[in-house]
């Protein structure tokens, strides 16, 4: 919808560049969702309470749904979507499956955000670490025994 | 010509190699790690809407007004959908035809039965307009008092309880039974109402083309809410589309189609134009059922041996003004310990609050809580051991009904779970224990039980000239790993490897596979698709054991095998034939069976049929601050057969971290004043995060069971709250001395 209550926003997604009319008000995760159809990113509550939309700007987990679109112009945005090289899928993404750690999948694209920067953070080094550092992203399913096995896997991968 | 096979025929053929068993990877996981798993609420059709819900924030009264004006002004709203102009139903969302069709509020008229509940809906070009048009609605309100909680009204005895139970159950003299006993407990414990709090919001993008609806939502009932749709909008069945490939969680919240769901498919009619309405989390505390609260009394008496001999428990539950669903919370006293009387009963106040449902473990968890602190006291009493008291009242039929048990190796996973948690050090005394840095620590234990149940299902099977296979039923993937666990049955039942099988699913338009719930999916759709596959397979047989030019020519239905993709000669395997030759020389694409999974109804006559497993905990709580933290947990489980073993871990361990949360972390909190629950959002209501999850440990007990079906299955779905929220708290107890008597434990609690 192009109106003059829209702004022009520049947005720079898993290496692709993206131009948005939209308005002020519209998150980066529903931007993301409803205007680009990256629809891996996941809305659980809209409120920065259960981290299903955690996606990286400039390296660092962001929840979207509690970032404004136009505040991540001219910044990179990782999601889900852009986590696979080369068609491989991502350590972490293979851990996830390999490990099951994930029953209904919903909160799983923003599990495995925060694991990738919980690792790169440096913030795997023990069970208790990886609980309480990616204690952010809630899972109802209660998969959480499977993703501590799961990063802790792909953070050992990832030293060796 | 298409076969179908009764439910309870047993297996046509013997197979080798089996899928069943093996710990495979979820056939649907690349799509969920790499987030292309198409969600409801992800899917975007050519010119659709959308919707946001107006909610009430008042428990009990009447809508006076609302500024529809003010919305219909903002800049890209489109409509906004009221009483009075909601296209009109078929059917009066207030009418009820059968337990299951509960009532449903689509803006049917003015008032207002419960806070959340719908009261408008506001259609616009963006998700952003649409919310701030339904913000600038502006209701105002004749507000009545609002009945609040568990003496919120005058209490009555519901006509029936759970799936329509007897509210009201005995056997033998309870009251002879505890005059009698050498040591009495009696106590009382508080359940508070929870919410199912899927990841996913109810979600649906609905879409009109004449009379013919297109649906994306969540469903663990395909066939129920195709039904339940088609009714209330006067269409046929088969006019209704549902399609339903993944559920971000449901846990029963999404086991009826809700007043939501149905409201997008109403705004989508009134605007012509396809409508996604997803529900925000607030929204969901409210419209889609919970679990209701309880109070429970119970009452055990025990001889100079620590026998029972009687047990009494008595629980008073709540439902809304308008409907009936009411949580059976005494019946876990029927199934576990051994007993000459029982007496169990219900109550039940009617307050402003949306219609409690199923939530994972209706009535099983809530009791289990109770009976199994009742336990641990009545061992306390009696001066012995809660393994130890287990043992003595173990139940060799089922109490209730005298009926023996289908199978049943809970003895077993006693043993084992008591092992590996190292259970013969524990002290009987309380506050005995203290960690390295001063906190006391606690050992609790509990038993898990939930029933064996099957519904009805149908399945399709389908083999193709060039050797694979097609297994199609409407089932419903909320998490369990039905994908993959239906496709290893599927495997089997057609005698291929997987990889050879298509299997299809999640969506109406296939054969009815029944419910997600009740722990009975498996078992119930998996006989459907074994049978499917005994049947297409007994049509391959009858094409090659009839035709002279087979090798298996003579050898009739029963003496041939199937195994990885060819029929063989039970007697001579030398003498064998590829599928693809069978249907090659008969110059047929392909042949189809068709089978059904149901209940036999003579064992079910017959035979008590239940999961068992017993649970282990470990707690440490600091004795300044009475934090608690749950810092161990071992679970054995026996259900049967295990069809995948990783996915079925995966189960109970879900189901045990919900027992902690039971214990420990979740309660909705209603203000006594408004009748509004004050914490719905998931920073306020208590759901565990991965830093109170401790080590978790579910050990898989080997169990035959020839009697719940020609598989073996019974279900993992559900039993692993039960016995781990009893578990918690016992360990409790033990570390301090205090015994919880209202759930969620609190630290005020623990400091007296």
């Amino acid at each position: 919808m192009t109106s003059k209550t829209t702004i022009p926003v520049h947005l720079d997604i898993n290496g692709q560049h993206h131009t948005l009319e939209l308005e002020p008000r519209v998150t980066l995760l529903d931007a993301l969702r409803d205007r680009l159809g990256l629809t891996g990113t996941k809305k659980g509550c809209d409120h920065g309470q259960c981290g299903a939309c955690t996606v990286h700007v400039d390296g660092e987990r962001v929840l979207a749904c509690l970032t404004l679109a136009a505040q991540a112009e001219g910044r990179a945005i990782t999601t889900i979507e852009g986590l696979a090289r080369e068609g491989e899928p991502h350590p972490v993404q293979t851990a996830f499956l390999e490990r099951d750690a994930f029953q209904c999948g919903y909160c799983t694209p923003g599990q495995i955000m925060s694991a990738v920067a919980c690792i790169r953070e440096g913030h795997a080094g023990s069970d208790e670490e990886i609980r309480e550092y990616m204690a952010g992203n809630l899972c109802r399913c209660g998969a959480y025994p499977h993703i501590v096995a799961a990063v802790r896997q792909a953070a050992l991968e990832a030293a060796s | 010509m298409t076969l179908e096979l009764g439910p309870n025929q047993q297996p046509a053929h013997t197979r080798h190699g089996s899928s069943i068993g093996q710990p495979l990877t979820r056939r649907d996981g690349f799509l969920k790690v790499t987030g292309t798993a198409r969600f409801a609420a992800d899917n975007h059709p050519p010119g659709m809407l959308y919707a946001a819900l107006a909610v009430s924030s008042i428990a009990r009264g009447r809508v006076v007004s609302l500024d529809v004006e003010a919305a219909k002004a903002h800049s890209g709203v489109v409509e906004v959908m009221t009483p009075l102009n909601r296209p009109a139903l078929a059917a009066d969302p207030d009418a009820k035809d059968h337990p299951f069709m509960f009532r449903l509020d689509l803006l049917q008229n003015d008032r207002v039965r419960y806070p959340n509940q719908s009261i408008a809906v506001v259609i616009a070009q963006t998700l952003e307009a649409a919310t701030e048009g339904a913000a600038l609605l502006s209701p105002r309100y004749e507000v009545l008092p609002a009945r609040v909680g568990l003496d919120g009204a005058e209490g009555f005895v519901p006509r029936g309880v759970g799936v329509g139970g007897p509210a009201v159950q005995q056997k033998g003299d309870v009251e002879a039974g505890l005059e009698s006993a050498r040591t009495r407990i009696e106590a009382t414990y508080e359940t508070p109402a929870q919410y199912h709090n899927a990841m996913e919001p109810h979600a649906i993008v609905a879409a009109w083309d004449g009379d013919r609806l297109s649906i994306d939502t969540p469903s663990q009932g395909l066939a129920m809410a195709q039904g339940r749709i088609a009714g209330l909008f006067g269409i046929a069945p088969q006019n209704v589309h549902i399609r339903s490939p993944f559920l971000g969680g449901g846990f029963g919240s999404k086991g009826m189609i809700s007043g939501p769901q149905v409201l997008g498919i109403l705004a989508a009619k009134l605007v012509g134009r396809p409508v996604k309405l997803v529900l925000r989390r607030e929204q969901m505390f409210g419209p889609v059922g919970h679990r209701a609260p309880t109070r429970q009394t119970l009452r055990m008496g025990m001889d100079g041996e620590g026998r029972l001999t009687a047990i009494s428990h008595h629980a008073r539950t709540t439902s809304s003004t308008f409907d009936d669903f009411f949580e059976p919370a005494a019946d876990a006293s029927h199934t576990l310990y051994a007993s000459p009387a029982i007496a169990t009963s219900h109550d039940a106040v009617r307050l402003d609050t949306g219609t409690p449902l199923f939530m994972r473990a209706p009535g099983e968890a809530t009791g289990s809580i109770a009976l199994e602190s009742a336990i641990d006291e009545a061992a306390h009493a009696c001066g012995m051991d809660p393994l130890e008291f287990r043992l003595r009242n173990y139940a060799e039929v089922e109490p209730m009904t005298g009926k023996p048990f289908s199978s049943k190796a809970l003895r077993e996973c006693y043993e084992q779970a008591a092992e590996r948690f190292g259970w013969a050090s524990r002290p009987l005394q309380p506050r005995r224990m203290r960690d390295a840095d001063g906190f006391l620590t606690g050992w609790g234990m509990g038993t898990a039980t939930f029933p064996a149940i099957m519904f009805q299902a149908e399945a399709r099977a389908v083999l193709r000239a060039d050797g694979s296979g097609l297994m199609e039923t409407g089932a419903q993937d909320m998490g369990q790993g039905a994908w993959t666990a239906f496709a290893q049955i599927a495997a089997d039942g057609l005698g291929l490897d997987i990889d050879q099988v298509d299997f299809r699913a999640g969506s109406s338009d296939l054969p009815n596979a029944g419910i997600a719930g009740g722990s009975g999916h498996t078992a119930t759709a998996g006989m459907a698709i074994h049978n499917a596959g005994a049947a297409v397979i007994a049509r391959l047989a009858d094409l090659a054991t009839g035709n002279e030019a087979s090798p298996l020519f003579g050898a009739g239905n029963e003496g041939v095998l199937a195994r990885g993709g060819r029929l063989y000669r039970r007697d001579d395997e030398s003498r064998s034939e590829s599928y693809a030759d069978i249907l090659a020389r008969a110059g047929l694409a392909e042949i189809e069976g068709r089978g059904k999974g149901a209940p036999d109804p003579a064992s079910q006559e017959t035979y008590a049929k239940h999961a068992h497993g017993a649970v282990f905990a470990e707690v440490k709580v600091d004795p300044d601050l009475g934090q608690i933290r749950v810092t161990r947990l071992v679970g054995a489980f026996a259900a049967g057969r295990v069809i995948n073993p990783r996915l079925v871990r995966s189960q109970y361990y879900g189901g045990m971290i919900w027992g902690v949360s039971f214990a420990l972390h979740e309660e909705a909190v209603t203000d006594r004043r408004s009748g509004r629950i004050q914490n719905a959002n998931l920073a306020d209501y208590h759901v565990p995060v991965n830093a109170d999850v401790p080590s978790v440990e579910a050990l898989l007990v080997h169990e035959d069971d020839p009697h719940v079906n020609a598989l073996g299955i019974k279900g993992v779905g559900e039993i692993g709250i039960t016995g781990t929220a009893g578990a918690v708290t016992n360990a409790v107890w033990h570390a301090t001395g205090v015994r919880p008597r209202r759930f969620p434990i609190r630290i005020e609690d623990m400091l007296g």
